[in-house]
């Protein structure tokens, strides 16, 4: 076994280590997350006036349809993949994942999946231009000659999902220290291990409807051809059964994440352990039951509709069981506000500002009038952007000193909050308005009415992506140098990833520790 | 759980970046391929061969480190771990399809044969057409009758009377697939027993078997295109049946070609003993599941067909 990171390049292409691994899909998911984020702005600045004036009606389909794949698949995911990977083995007393190698293959496939799908932008006749959600027959039979590259890109970077989902099993149910019982693992790793089950369940999914895509395009099969008996409808079906699942997949990380972090900056055990992991549990159940709540205007029967709005509505309970411990967690603490804390609280508001338009969505009927307009952008922006990419954020200024040794600069840590806070209300607020008026999303142009709420979005929008830089500043700063950090790094925060010195030894743990 | 002090984290690797680059040249040969470009092909066949090549080295190097001993227990449950739960995504891929043609006999040509308040369609589009399962007359041609385009298949493949079950291929096809994984047991027993006679003879049996089957599905298949006008192209009908067996026969392929390199692996370089045969325990393991995957291929495609 080496005992410390090899020189040069060969350490990032040939590595073995989580650390290593860990760090290569963090920054890979911030590369992901500017070049979405440069779409979401290309977005933004079209829609700052009425009219059509800084890019074709096409080329801004493209952009709203990369700006989801980018962010959905290259951002977020890899974002909580790479944390696992730091973190995981750290927080279960583990050396390193079980499969070492197969870790490696999963990040690796990674840059290559994307530079195939953000090539498409060069081929004749453009990027895809269906929407993240390539519902067929746009995706199919008008769908651009790229979307054959679409096609496998996503193949191959569900395998990676698929690979580095059966290693985080195989770590978290084979590689505990002694006495680390399921029940004493930190919640992190719980939330982890139930995202790697769903990921298991839902990728192959996903991979079966690009395929029947795939099919119907060049092998003139009729999946999604009524002229032959198809349906574009199943079409839907099958990728919400793999899409419902996924937003899941993208925030029960989240959710571990504020859960080791709320408790440390409140000075108290987190309220209601047990009941976080039945929460957690019983919303991945749920997530498999409710994939049509995305289709009620699609000409489902009338029992159909009823039933995906009950089940929806039921995934509440436990969401409200999890917004309730981590609000008791904090009442009666002695509470400080350092980054991470400010970003978890933010978490628990927003994104349950997120969860109850959520419900407003939930209710059949209502949806159609809510259906395809912004206020469905504004919902799942506020559940994904204070929900998973403040997540994110949090993680990495909790975890940063440990993975470096050095504190960050809490003063820009903390102007990096308010500016992304305050940019992403502007940016997402005005859209629950404009869309309960009426505005369609996905459309280069709008009514006049909407012209005030928009121009406040896009310069929200600005204002949050000028924070991302000051955020990428800080963390290489605090990389560079910067005060040292002690090996606890926090007040008694809780966890063996804070027994072990900063920055994190290349190896920890090659002997497992004893859990009491 | 379990821990044994001493976990073994392999040195650096070349093998997942080259597999990657590898799987990488794959696709993209593929969709250039299929996209008319003329380097498509060179492209997937570098790539495969590049992939196929470092999948050779990786495997060799997880046998080598077992015969030398530096796999503890602890990571032999890992494999174990990771060869279960890649079944159940295997699983769960043909849940995608089957849960298509489900839904394709259930619900979507019964609406656009007229049934419920969905049926509007029929009205609206498409006049004339009936729903039935096989799905011999498509909603194209009950509407453009010669003008159409998609074409239902001449013939189906279900299931005919009970006196014709021998001379039914799927009724064959089932006995073959059940019986190799009765097969393969043995010989997992074989070893078990520390029985390598037995187990080589086993294992090959199973082998042929499998093989035995794919002959079969490949006279079924030009059966199909040649004399029953039963294609991929031939409406819901052609498109459910060729992509189930389809996949399922390439899972078979793979599932014999597992099961031959561990004959090999035995009868020549004597591998596997009776307490440390993962390998082929693993192999064995998809054998059953692509069994099982055909036992419902068998009710749902051909029986209920």
């Amino acid at each position: 076994m080496a005992h410390g990171p090899a020189k040069g390049i060969s350490r990032w292409l040939f590595t073995t280590n989580h650390k290593d691994i860990g760090t290569m899909y963090l920054w890979f998911s911030f590369a992901m997350f500017l070049l979405g984020g440069v779409f979401a702005l290309v977005i933004r600045a079209e829609l700052f006036e009425p009219g059509l004036q800084i890019v074709e009606p096409a080329f801004f389909n493209q952009m709203t349809t990369m700006h989801g794949l980018v962010m959905v698949f290259g951002a977020v995911m890899p974002a909580f993949v790479g944390l696992a990977n730091w973190l995981i083995p750290m927080m279960i007393g583990a050396p390193d994942m079980a499969l070492p190698r197969m870790n490696n293959w999963s990040f690796w496939i990674l840059p290559f999946a994307f530079a195939m799908l953000a090539s498409t932008l060069l081929m004749e006749g453009g990027a895809p231009n269906f929407g993240w959600t390539f519902y067929a027959p746009l995706s199919t039979t008008y769908a651009p000659p790229s979307v054959t590259f679409f096609i496998f890109a996503v193949h191959i970077m569900g395998a990676s999902s698929i690979m580095g989902a059966i290693n985080i099993i195989a770590t978290i149910l084979n590689m505990r220290a002694p006495g680390m019982t399921l029940m004493k693992m930190p919640l992190f790793v719980w939330t982890w291990l139930i995202t790697a089950y769903l990921l298991i369940a839902v990728m192959p999914v996903l991979a079966g409807v690009v395929t029947m895509m795939l099919m119907d395009i060049h092998f003139n099969t009729s999946f999604f051809d009524a002229a032959g008996g198809g349906d574009p409808v199943l079409f839907q079906h099958v990728f919400w059964f793999f899409g419902h699942p996924e937003v899941y997949i993208m925030i029960l990380p989240a959710f571990g994440v504020v859960s080791q972090i709320i408790p440390t900056f409140a000075r108290k055990p987190l309220f209601g352990y047990a009941s976080m992991v039945y929460a957690t549990s019983s919303i991945a159940f749920l997530s498999f039951i409710v994939w049509a709540h995305h289709m009620f205007t699609v000409g489902m029967p009338v029992a159909g509709e009823l039933f995906f709005m009950y089940a929806t509505m039921l995934i509440a309970v436990p969401t409200g069981v999890k917004v309730f411990n981590w609000i008791t967690t904090m009442f009666r603490g002695s509470m400080t506000f350092e980054t991470p804390m400010l970003f978890s609280v933010a978490f628990v508001i927003l994104f349950t500002i997120g969860g109850f338009s959520g419900l407003m969505l939930a209710i059949a009927p209502a949806d159609f009038q809510y259906h395809d307009t912004y206020f469905v952008v504004a919902h799942f922006h506020y559940v994904l952007v204070p929900g998973a990419i403040f997540s994110i954020t949090a993680a990495v200024y909790y975890w940063l000193p440990k993975w470096c040794g050095n504190m960050y600069n809490e003063t820009m840590g903390k102007t990096h909050f308010w500016m992304a806070f305050i940019g992403l209300n502007l940016t997402f607020f005005p859209m629950h308005f404009v869309g309960l008026a009426g505005m369609p999303r996905r459309i280069p142009d709008y009514a006049l009415q909407f012209a005030d709420f928009n121009m406040i979005a896009s310069m929200g929008a600005f204002l949050f992506g000028a924070a991302q830089i000051l955020f990428l500043f800080n963390v290489i700063a605090t990389i560079r140098g910067g005060k040292k950090a002690t090996d606890e790094v926090w007040e008694n925060p809780e966890g063996l990833e804070w027994t072990v010195p900063s920055p994190a030894p290349y190896h920890t743990f090659s002997v497992p520790p004893e859990v009491k | 759980m379990s821990s044994e002090g001493s976990y073994y984290v392999p040195a650096q690797s070349k093998l997942p970046i080259f597999a990657s680059l590898g799987l990488f040249l794959t696709v993209f040969g593929a969709a250039n391929w299929l996209n008319g470009n003329d380097t498509g092909p060179t492209i997937l066949f570098c790539g495969g061969l590049l992939f196929a090549f470092v999948l050779w080295q990786w495997f060799s190097a997880v046998i080598t480190e077992n015969l030398q001993g530096m796999n503890s227990d602890q990571l032999k449950r890992s494999y174990v771990w990771g060869m279960g739960w890649f079944i159940f995504s295997e699983v769960m891929f043909f849940a995608a399809f089957f849960g298509a043609l489900f839904y394709i006999r259930n619900f979507a040509i019964p609406w656009l044969g007229g049934e419920g308040d969905k049926g509007i369609a029929n009205e609206f589009l498409w006049q004339g057409f009936e729903a039935t399962w096989p799905l011999m007359t498509t909603p194209d041609m009950a509407v453009n009758g010669d003008a159409a385009k998609v074409l239902g298949p001449e013939q189906s493949m279900s299931f005919g009377t009970v006196d014709s079950i021998w001379s039914w291929l799927p009724f064959w096809n089932t006995m073959v697939l059940m019986t190799s994984s009765v097969t393969v047991h043995m010989a997992h027993s074989a070893l078990k027993n520390a029985n390598r006679k037995g187990f080589n003879i086993w294992l090959g049996i199973t082998v042929a078997l499998g093989f035995i089957f794919l002959v079969l599905q490949v006279e079924e298949y030009m059966e199909a295109y040649l004399h029953m006008g039963l294609t991929l192209e031939s409406g819901a009908y052609g498109t459910t049946f060729f992509m189930l067996t389809g996949f399922h026969g390439a899972h078979v392929t793979l599932g014999t070609f597992m099961l031959l390199v561990m004959f090999l692996r035995s009868v020549i370089k004597g591998h596997f003993k009776h307490e440390d045969c993962f390998g082929f325990e693993a192999a064995s393991w998809y054998w059953h599941f692509v069994d099982v995957v055909w036992v419902g291929l068998f009710i749902f495609v051909y029986v209920l067909g």
